[in-house]
């Protein structure tokens, strides 16, 4: 910036000023893409895979032996540790994917489609993680939010009897809403009393967990009649999203919500009035609440849409992942992964689809990696933590990687720089 | 102690802040650094005190070479400052604060509160300066603090003292005592480095000046030279310092504010029972030291304030108690004091921050969407009238200048349908060049027909605006003057004695 406003002041008059703008126009393109985020994301994750591999090769047995003799035959155990390697992420491939092994492009492509139904709860769990990040807010409610939206979507699916449309589309908005009041009640004490979403959101957790345990053991509540286990009873097949691809695949309607729930969140925060207030109080509330928005009522609407967006992937747990009865823990850990899918993708939209998908993959691929390998899923859990490490710290990934610090100066003299350029 | 800075050259990347800048201060000499906000002051002085370190150029007292790598070098080889921003701590007392940093212990480890009482109470009885070492520092008023800040130096033996814009929270009495102090110990042999851009200070107490532009030495001057000729040299081109305006055409009363209280979250009365009226057509100032309640009143105008008692109209609707969205849309336009807290989201591009308080209505919003189209032909269109110098209406606002960032703000209010203006500390940190051009636009604001109020603590702002000053202290306005008011009687009104003659009336 400095150089244009320099520019600027010594030439008033601009001779040619679109060569030299251009110029540094792609120069700051470069610095963007290389030194900004979307290249950490995609540094963390390769960094992650790397910590993976050597924890694979630590782990195994062949390698352990072959290490034994490192300094007589070098080569055995560096060939033992390209194997076991290679074999791990070649069976994270094939498990999440594409199958070589399977005959013909229709049967190799199914492990893709399972990537996809994995996908889509972490996905739009994420959006709705990602949409309260953007307002300055910390969602760690996602557990409650999708329990909450599982009881609604769930009893809507087996205890209701509806027309086969009608049915899925009323479970779903029930599941929707049920997941809107659970994050709603959050924005509400926030806005209204001050309470810290972390907190409120934490303890909602166990409120719901709590409060569907108990539902699930009362009969005629959610307990499925005539069974002593807490689980519900299986959903009517006019409730169940249908398979996309046919029977053959798992992946079912629910991944359009999520492409919908996608392309939703873009249009809110970069196409609507609501989200550009959003953007804005996430940004600086001061300089919002000057500028008349109602910050307090925009964290109420976060909160709700939020919700509905985790909720959302509640749903689609109950009406498209395990549609014979759940449990109580059919969260699966999601409302939890959307967090590191949604720093991952950097709270916004597209990328988060983008890591939802890769995050589907690892938990698609972990277990074949471990059936084929015998390589505990838990590696799959520490790449994933690996990830969120790195992208937490990007002067530490900037650094392995050598790449320029966006905005030239270290953060700390950054105001010292733009309070001189004043001067230029 | 002889300072002598040779060929200081100091880079953050690309920028040069400093180019070879060559600046000697003799034993017993104050002398004056003189430039704009961002020409390089603070930056040469952190490199003297060992925060930054210089690429090129040394540093020399009394003729030998000084490696400072960092505070605590600059401070043993005698150099000492005294912040803009006191480095003080509020709850600790004078004698603490003091010792602060370079802590004497007795046996055990114990501190020795004693020995430091015994250096203020020496230091206060050598410069007259009455500061009682057991005093909270908290408790004390800001002049006060300042003097516990030089004792601080002093009592390091500071031979060379830095003084980093002394002034801008002090009022004219204080600041004239100030004046004595640096008198004083010019007199025991201390040298002065006296960093300002005021220029009647700078002519009052300075023995010799150097001015100081884009990061290098464009002039030294002597202090006998006039205010136009230092500002001239501290701009580079000529400056109007008065801002040329007509007469006012006044109007009805537009504003009218009667027995205004606000509270603050503490239980504070922060504005006590205020009344006064802005006339279309008209400035009035606010005049008074930082603190005294100006910055509660803006905001009570605009609704931010949320417990307000007494009346505020304008055009006989009542805006208390009303959202700042209602007051918006009554047609208040408002420059906050904080720029960068208040008036822009630095993350925002220059086009969403020119929408930033029309983010629900139209033109700018339609059936929830945002008019992209019709935002940047709008933006495009503030940027050339304002002249906001920035690469694109895409650039982030926080890559802006400061003066830049003004603008952006300023284009924002007033191109809504304004029935009142009310714009606080305008140009608070801007340049000579921005300040010029913000005075301009509001004169011209004043000139279509709008009441006006404007936030000052410069006295050259508050008398180059207005057409009325009302001077706040300690909540209350002591006194509403006519613009042709003495200066040095709005001095003593902004430390709380009425103006005489005209009393409480006007």
């Amino acid at each position: 910036m400095s150089e244009t406003t320099a520019e600027a002041e010594k030439a008033p008059v601009p001779a040619t000023p679109s060569e030299p703008k251009d110029d540094q126009r792609w120069s700051q393109a470069m610095r963007d893409i290389v030194g900004g985020n979307a290249m950490i994301s995609v540094l963390a994750v390769f960094l992650a895979l790397v910590v993976g591999a050597v924890l694979i090769a630590f782990t195994d047995e062949q390698v352990q032996e072959t290490a034994g003799y490192f300094f007589s035959r070098p080569g055995d155990m560096l060939g033992a540790v390209w194997q076991a390697v290679s074999g791990a992420y070649g069976a994270l491939f094939q498990g999440s994917i594409y199958n070589f092994r399977r005959d013909g492009f229709l049967a190799g492509i199914k492990p893709l489609t399972d990537t996809l139904v994995y996908a889509t709860p972490l996905i739009v769990a994420g959006l709705g993680v990602g949409l309260a990040f953007r307002v300055g807010m910390f969602n760690i409610g996602g557990r409650g939010q999708m329990l909450i939206a599982a009881a609604g979507a769930g009893w809507v699916g087996f205890a209701l009897d509806l027309p086969p449309v009608l049915h899925l589309i009323v479970a779903v908005l029930v599941g929707i809403i049920g997941g809107a009041i659970w994050g709603g009640i959050v924005g509400l004490l926030k806005a209204r009393t001050g309470a810290h979403e972390v907190i409120v959101t934490i303890m909602l957790n166990y409120v719901a967990l709590y409060l569907i345990s108990f539902l699930l053991r009362t009969p005629g509540a959610l307990q499925a009649p005539g069974s002593n286990n807490p689980k519900t009873p299986a959903m009517k097949e006019t409730a169940i999203f249908p398979d996309l691809l046919g029977p053959q695949y798992n992946l079912h309607a629910g991944f359009l919500t999520a492409i919908a729930a996608t392309i939703f969140v873009w249009w809110l925060l970069n196409r609507s009035s609501l989200g550009f207030q959003f953007r804005a109080v996430g940004e600086n509330p001061n300089a919002a609440l000057v500028a008349g928005i109602n910050v307090k009522n925009i964290y109420v609407y976060t909160m709700l849409i939020a919700g509905g967006l985790v909720g959302l992937a509640g749903v689609n747990q109950v009406l498209g992942t395990v549609t014979t009865g759940f449990s109580s823990g059919i969260d699966a850990g999601i409302g939890f992964d959307a967090i590191t899918v949604a720093l991952l993708g950097r709270s916004k939209p597209v990328g988060i689809f983008v890591a939802g998908v890769l995050f589907g993959a690892f938990k698609a691929g972990g277990f074949s990696m471990q059936a084929a390998e015998g390589i505990p899923i838990d590696i799959v859990l520490v790449v994933q933590s690996v990830i969120v490490l790195f992208i937490a710290a990007p002067p530490l990934v900037r650094a392995i990687f050598r790449l320029p610090t966006p905005g030239t100066a270290p953060r700390r003299q950054l105001p010292i720089v733009t309070k001189e350029v004043k001067a230029k | 102690m002889k300072l002598e800075l040779r060929g200081i050259t100091k880079r953050f990347g690309a920028l040069v802040a400093n180019d070879h800048i060559d600046l000697t201060v003799q034993s017993g000499e104050i002398h004056a650094l003189l430039g704009e906000n961002g020409a390089g002051k603070s930056t040469l002085m952190n490199v003297l005190y060992g925060l930054y370190q210089a690429e090129e150029g040394e540093i020399l007292l009394d003729d030998v070479v000084q490696k400072f790598a960092g505070p605590g070098d600059a401070m043993n080889a005698g150099i000492g400052m005294v912040h803009q921003h006191f480095m003080l701590i509020p709850v600790f007392t004078v004698a603490e604060n003091v010792m602060l940093g370079h802590e004497q212990t007795t046996f055990g480890g114990r501190l020795d509160l004693e020995a430091a009482r015994a250096k203020v109470r020496e230091i206060s009885a050598r410069f007259g300066f009455h500061v009682d070492p057991d005093a909270l520092v908290e408790g004390l008023p800001v002049g006060v603090q300042q003097r516990v800040e030089i004792i601080k130096a002093l009592s390091r033996d500071a031979k060379v003292l830095v003084f980093d814009e002394p002034t801008a929270v002090l009022t004219p009495q204080e600041t004239d005592e100030l004046m004595v102090i640096m008198k004083q110990l010019r007199e025991s042999g201390t040298s002065i480095v006296f960093i300002t851009h005021k220029l009647r200070e700078v002519r009052e107490v300075a023995d010799r000046i150097t001015v100081i532009r884009l990061g290098k030495v464009v002039g030294e001057a002597s202090p006998t030279a006039t205010n136009t000729e230092l500002a001239s040299l501290m701009v580079g081109r000529a400056v109007e310092l008065t801002v040329a305006k007509n007469p006012p055409v006044l109007g009805e009363p537009a504003l009218v504010v009667r027995d205004l209280s606000v509270i603050d979250p503490q239980g504070q009365v922060v504005v006590n029972n205020v009344s006064f009226e802005v006339k279309s057509g008209e400035v009035l100032v606010i005049a008074g030291v930082q603190g005294n309640g100006q910055t509660e009143l803006t905001e009570a105008l605009l609704g931010l304030q949320p417990h307000v008692t007494g009346s505020i109209e304008l055009d006989g609707k009542s805006l208390r108690n009303r959202s700042v969205r209602k007051i918006l849309d009554a047609g208040v336009g408002f420059v906050p004091e904080d720029r960068t807290q208040d008036g822009v989201v630095a993350e925002f591009s220059i086009a969403e921050n020119l929408m930033l308080d029309r983010s629900t209505s139209k033109p700018f919003v339609k059936a929830g969407n945002l008019q992209l189209n019709f935002l940047a032909n709008f933006a495009r269109e503030k940027v050339t009238e304002f002249d906001i110098r920035t690469q694109g209406i895409d650039s982030k606002a926080g890559r802006l200048s400061g003066g830049n960032q003004q603008k952006v703000v300023l284009a924002r209010e007033l191109s809504r349908d304004l029935r009142l203006f009310v714009a606080a500390q305008p140009t608070r940190g801007l340049d000579v060049g921005s300040i010029e051009f913000v005075h301009k636009r509001i004169i011209a604001t004043r000139d279509s027909g709008l009441p006006v109020i404007v936030v000052s603590t410069e006295l050259d702002e508050v008398v180059a605006l207005a057409d009325r000053i009302a001077v706040m202290y300690r909540g209350g306005i002591v006194g509403i003057v006519p613009a042709d008011t003495p200066r040095d009687v709005l001095g003593l009104m902004m430390a709380g004695e009425p103006a005489p003659g005209t009393g409480e009336a006007a």
